[in-house]
């Protein structure tokens, strides 16, 4: 298991280094010290199903560094950040109802602001900054349709269920029994005492 | 004990269930989400087109946001960044709302009917300057209009429709400041007209297809100028020159510009000096502001003043609206006797008034800060007057036909500190009036809950569940309820407006501006610090009410005189309030209260002498004896030093017996060149834990090391002070500490190499979880430090418990050194945070709970049992049973314990817990911009039946029971007879 989990790593961590490829998304802006990243954030295909809401690409966020920025989304889903000096940054985006991994940027300073994107949660490699969420996030737990078996399988029905077992499987059990030993038993049972249903109510006790 | 023990062992075996969630049709059952936008800093209206009239606003809280004109609520809002401060809104085409932004560099455009982003622009310039935003009515280039911007020394023109800067103008002198671009009417020709420095004033012609300058000229006016400026008609202004005395009008004639000058004590009598000329433009005619005189005046031919009215009263004055034949009107607003009297008059005609109204207004909301106007044609086509106003507790109103439209309590989305406080005791016969329904209504509404549960309601009937959970009146009765889930939140606001809400709806119940959180002539900029619980009754809780302490400080700075306010949390009446002669550095509430249940505070000033309040012989008495056990720290994150005191006698320069000198005991002095204090931590003091023992795995015994008084301190290296991204993993570091602030010792000490800040950091019961970034990895992560009392550890002997060979009732002193061991574990967390808090608990035994507040304004539970040092990547049998988890190398983010489901905090600043009565739960408030409230079952509600529980299964099954019970035993009594017969 260790091993295997090692092996997974280093796999993960060459895919990491293999897939971060160059790419020219950053246009120097001017200038020395400030490029812009340009991305875009892709929804499509994510249908807002089930959690109440519709996806509302206006309400989307996108953070750079931590809330050091804000912007927002142009109808076709690009964002740009302008004057960002050459380093390491990370961009986040926030959207209702999805998850997005942050990712990581290079902002390269010797080539003219070429920028390298990586995911920081798969640590996969973005060949161009296309955002796409990792999943749809349902923020509701969905209610269980009525269901014969679910009601059976609770603590209640499996209770049920023995109780209806003993009423009506015991009495055959019983009649399958030897009349002898049956006479036995009952004779025991009644040396001990055992009160019938019938005992305890309160007619059937001033009966016997 | 064995109770106990049982009773811990089965809250670890429900609380292996993840956490619960909410479903779908319970929203809104027990929270509540308001929505706020902050202080209007400028609106716009648009109500020229059939159909929705809405207003445009821009907040201090940087919120840009759209109006429902009808009622006030708001169709969408965006919240920018904290330092992409709003300089200017507008609208352009009809369509778009244009936003400038960071000091005149970012200029955006925003759908108007949804709020889309349509798009950007960015304005790159090189000196920051005072920016503004202008969209010339009438200057269109091929059907597009532009926007003409001045920011960073830069004029720009902008299309409207793109955002494409269409041309760019630099000036070459360095200190220029536009302050106002026109345009005359029918030509291609605007006006940039500023100052350069203090003494010259220029005028620029440019044409408006190409940006070239046609025509420069200027002016120099020796006495020099104050930057005030008021543009009157397309050919004269007003300055006010530097010594704020002198009234320059300046009249620009074909290029040529000629001053007049005229002192403002020949205008008025009596007035020498003028703070302000007020930014509204009106033509022909502007407004100036003294201390305590509002002052028209009319510029007539040749650039000379006449005064038209002096308004004494606070008023406000709004910007002049066109309306018919080029006629403009302006609103002036004043206060006196509770009512706002709106005046809207013309421009050019002083004497008569459009509208004159009177509206009544409640006192609390102070005064009138700031008015809007806007006209509209009434059905006896006259024109009619909305206006918008600004009040001085940040409420917006709007006003038409004399009356209050609207309001809203905006001051809420700037709140400073928020307090507690139980709501009264039902009373016999004072108690809120029951709607107790007959046992029928009682029956049919379990009756559909059940077909609700069970999946059987039709869509009416789950309509009709819905209304009557959300409608159920328990939740927001006025009086204390057993399960403690009713209480009022006190909340300070930074408008020095003090409101109660109830948690079951979020209502205010009541609000009062402070008077002495008010601008007053003692006190030209007050401002409101902290809120404490002052009184809060047990033995007279039926007939005395709680009371809250609100500090204040008289302007900025530590060392400005403090301000004291008492305020009843029942009624919201100001008790007694008090200017001090001291300064308030740091409050520290005592674990003390005197015979009327008063707590002691200390209040610390800026020269470290202690004040103790309430200023009383008794609550000298009390002090006094434990007065050699108290010590207190302070941090100075300027200097990185943190210091540890002790009080001594009385003060001998003051003759105050409730002054106190202090005593430096220890300090703790950071390298400067190494390291930087930038986020701090301890326990709240009234946190309640349950055991210091811990169970683990093979019946072993751990002791927490609970104490009040660690400190946890983070501190990074100076350069990666800044935010993510400014720094190189080799060249950061962050180190984290434990610090005993009674002794100054050091209990732990943790460097995090290539991390840096910010950190957030929760400080409970014996551990402690930060946030931060880790530059190597380039992902955020949260570590946890747990600290264990070994001093205890060899306690577990059975026998040295009997023989009383152990040392669990020797005394615990802060003084000795603590044999402490400590456990930690670092996780990789996805998102970055705005802050985080743990949930807290009547007794502390329910397990606890995590609360983050994310950067994207939600607030996510996360239970503490992700964050256990003693997770390992193959848990035994046993450390299974126990509950502990495997180890992953990320903390997991489910959906469904966001406890803000899919609602966003937006501006999220901070979040706070408080316990209700019931163990199990604990009541959270989550506030920023927005305010959310809700309460949550850490290990779900063990103590309790849900909201949802169905009584009425319970009495069908009842009921069913006893019928078998009855068809069972009439049969067993036949088949008796039966057996008789035989």
């Amino acid at each position: 298991m260790n091993a295997f989990n090692s092996i997974f790593s280093f796999l993960l961590l060459l895919q990491y280094f293999f897939c971060v490829v160059p790419s020219s998304l950053a246009i120097p802006s001017g200038t020395t010290e400030g490029y812009t990243i340009n991305g875009r954030v892709k929804l499509e295909g994510l249908g807002a199903k089930g959690y109440g809401l519709p996806a509302k690409i206006s309400n989307a966020k996108i953070i750079l560094n931590g809330g050091q920025r804000v912007t927002f989304l142009r109808p076709d889903g690009y964002f740009s950040f302008h004057d960002v000096p050459a380093g390491t940054h990370l961009i986040e985006v926030a959207a209702v109802g999805y998850f997005f991994s942050p990712v990581r940027i290079d902002v390269s300073a010797r080539n003219r602001g070429k920028v390298q994107a990586a995911l920081t949660e798969t640590r996969r490699g973005l060949t161009e900054l296309v955002l796409e969420p990792l999943r749809e996030e349902q923020y509701y737990e969905i209610r269980e349709p009525f269901n014969v078996m679910s009601l059976l399988k609770s603590p209640m029905g499996l209770m049920m269920g023995f109780m209806v077992i003993v009423v009506f499987l015991m009495p055959k059990l019983m009649e399958n029994m030897d009349p002898e030993e049956m006479k036995r038993a009952q004779e025991e049972m009644r040396n001990q005492g055992v009160p019938s249903l019938a005992s305890l109510l309160p007619g059937g006790a001033a009966r016997t | 004990m064995a109770i106990r023990v049982s009773l811990t062992f089965f809250f670890l075996f429900i609380s292996l269930n993840l956490s619960s969630a909410l479903y779908e049709d319970q929203v809104g059952l027990m929270d509540w989400h308001h929505k706020y936008i902050g202080k209007v800093k400028q609106a716009v209206f648009h109500t020229q087109k059939a159909g929705r009239k809405r207003v445009i606003v821009s907040t201090e809280e940087n919120v840009i946001a759209s109006l429902d004109l009808r009622r006030g609520e708001i169709f969408w809002r965006h919240v920018l960044a904290r330092n992409d401060v709003i300089d200017a809104i507008d609208i352009t085409l009809g369509k778009y709302v244009i936003t400038l932004s960071s000091e005149g560099s970012v200029v955006r455009a925003w759908n108007l009917p949804d709020g889309q982003m349509i798009w950007e622009s960015f304005l790159q310039g090189s000196t920051p300057s005072k920016s503004f935003l202008s969209i010339p009515v009438n200057l269109k280039i091929d059907k597009d209009n532009i926007i003409i911007v001045f920011g960073q020394g830069c004029l720009y023109a902008i299309s409207s429709i793109d955002g494409e800067v269409l041309w760019t103008k630099q000036f070459t002198s360095e200190s220029l400041e536009i302050q106002q671009v026109f345009q005359p009417v029918d030509s291609d020709i605007i006006y940039a007209i500023g100052f350069v420095g203090s003494l010259k004033f220029v005028s620029y012609q440019i044409n408006a297809n190409s940006g070239e300058v046609i025509k420069q000229s200027d002016a120099t006016f020796p006495g020099g100028f104050s930057g005030d400026l008021a543009y009157v008609s397309s050919d004269t202004l007003v300055a006010l020159d530097s010594t704020r005395s002198i009234l320059v009008s300046l009249t620009l004639q074909d290029g040529d510009i000629s001053l007049h000058q005229t002192h403002v004590s020949d205008l008025v009598e009596g007035l020498f000096g003028i703070s302000s000329i007020l930014p509204s433009k009106h033509t022909d005619m502007f407004s100036v502001k003294s201390s305590s005189v509002t002052v028209f005046i009319r510029v007539t031919g040749g650039g000379n003043l006449e005064v038209l009215e002096k308004v004494s009263q606070p008023s406000a004055v709004s910007d002049s609206l066109a309306i018919l034949e080029g006629q403009q009107a302006f609103a002036l607003v004043q206060l006196h006797d509770n009512k706002v009297h709106l005046t809207v008059k013309f421009d050019n005609d002083w004497s008569s008034d459009l509208i004159k109204e009177r509206i009544e207004i409640d006192q609390q909301r102070g005064l009138v800060q700031k008015v809007f106007i806007n006209s509209y044609i009434r059905t006896d086509k006259s024109y009619g007057f909305r206006a918008l106003i600004v009040m001085e507790d940040h409420s917006l109103l709007l006003l038409q036909q004399g009356e209050i439209v609207w309001s809203r309590e905006d001051g809420l989305a700037s709140i400073i500190d928020t307090s507690t406080s139980e709501l009264p005791f039902a009373k016999e016969g004072v108690s809120v009036a029951k709607v107790e329904h007959n046992l029928f209504e009682w029956l049919k509404g379990h009756v559909l809950k059940l077909k609700g549960t069970l999946m059987l309601a039709s869509p009416d009937d789950i309509v009709a569940i819905q209304g009557m959970r959300l409608k159920n009146s328990e939740k927001t009765k006025m009086t204390r309820d057993h399960n403690g889930f009713r209480k009022l939140l006190i909340v300070l606001t930074r408008a020095g407006k003090l409101y109660a809400l109830h948690t079951g709806d979020g209502r205010v119940v009541w609000s009062v501006l402070l008077p002495s959180l008010r601008r007053s002539d003692a006190c030209e900029s007050p401002s409101g610090l902290n809120l404490y619980q002052w009184q809060v009754p047990h033995h007279h809780a039926m007939d005395e009410n709680p009371s809250v302490l609100i500090v204040g400080r008289c302007g900025h700075g530590p060392d400005a005189p403090g301000v004291l306010s008492f305020v009843d949390s029942y009624t919201g009446k100001e008790l007694s309030s008090s200017s001090l002669t001291h300064s308030i550095a740091q409050v520290i509430p005592l674990p003390f209260t005197d015979s009327t249940e008063q707590r002691l505070h200390l209040l610390i000033d800026a020269g470290n002498r202690a004040f103790l309040y309430p200023r009383t012989p008794e609550a000298i008495d009390i002090f006094e004896k434990e007065r050699p056990n108290m010590y207190w720290y302070s941090i100075d994150d300027k200097k990185n030093i943190i210091k540890g005191y002790a009080l001594q006698h009385n003060c001998i320069e003051a003759s105050d017996s409730y002054c106190f000198n202090t005593k430096e005991v220890w300090s703790i002095i950071f390298p400067t060149e190494s390291e930087k204090i930038i986020a701090c931590a301890t326990r709240k003091s009234n946190e309640v834990v349950h055991t210091q023992a811990k169970v683990v795995a093979d019946h072993d015994l751990m002791y927490k090391y609970i104490s009040k008084n660690l400190l946890f301190t983070a501190t990074v290296a100076p350069k990666a002070a800044g935010e993510v991204g400014s720094v190189t993993p080799e060249e950061s570091w962050l180190v984290v500490y434990l610090i005993d602030s009674i002794t100054g010792r050091i209990l732990h000490r943790v460097t995090h190499h290539g991390s840096q800040g910010p950190v957030h950091a929760v400080f409970s019961e014996n551990w402690v979880v930060y946030h931060y970034f880790n530059l190597r990895a380039h992902r955020y992560e949260m570590s946890v430090i747990e600290i264990y009392d070994q001093s205890r550890a060899d306690n577990k002997d059975v026998w040295k418990l009997i023989l009383g060979k152990h040392n669990l009732t020797a005394p615990v002193s802060s003084y000795s050194r603590p044999e402490v061991v400590v456990k930690s574990q670092s996780y990789f967390f996805t998102h970055s945070l705005k802050t985080m808090a743990a949930t807290s608990t009547a007794k502390g035994i329910t397990s606890k709970q995590l609360l983050i507040g994310t950067i994207g304004d939600q607030v996510l539970a996360l239970d503490k049992r992700f964050v256990d040092p003693r997770r390992s990547l193959n848990p035994t049998q046993a450390e299974k049973e126990e509950g502990i988890l495997p180890l992953t190398d990320a903390l997991p983010i489910i959906p469904q314990s966001y406890i803000s489901h899919s609602i966003q905090v937006e501006g999220l600043r901070h979040i706070i817990t408080v316990p209700a009565k019931l163990e199990s739960t604990s009541l959270v408030f989550a506030y920023g911009v927005d305010l959310f409230f809700t309460r949550i079952a850490p290990s779900r509600t063990y103590d309790s039946l849900t909201e949802d529980f169905s009584y009425a299964l319970l009495l069908l099954t009842i009921i069913g029971l006893v019928a078998a019970i009855f068809v069972t035993w009439v049969l067993s009594e036949k088949k008796d007879l039966r057996d008789k017969w035989r």
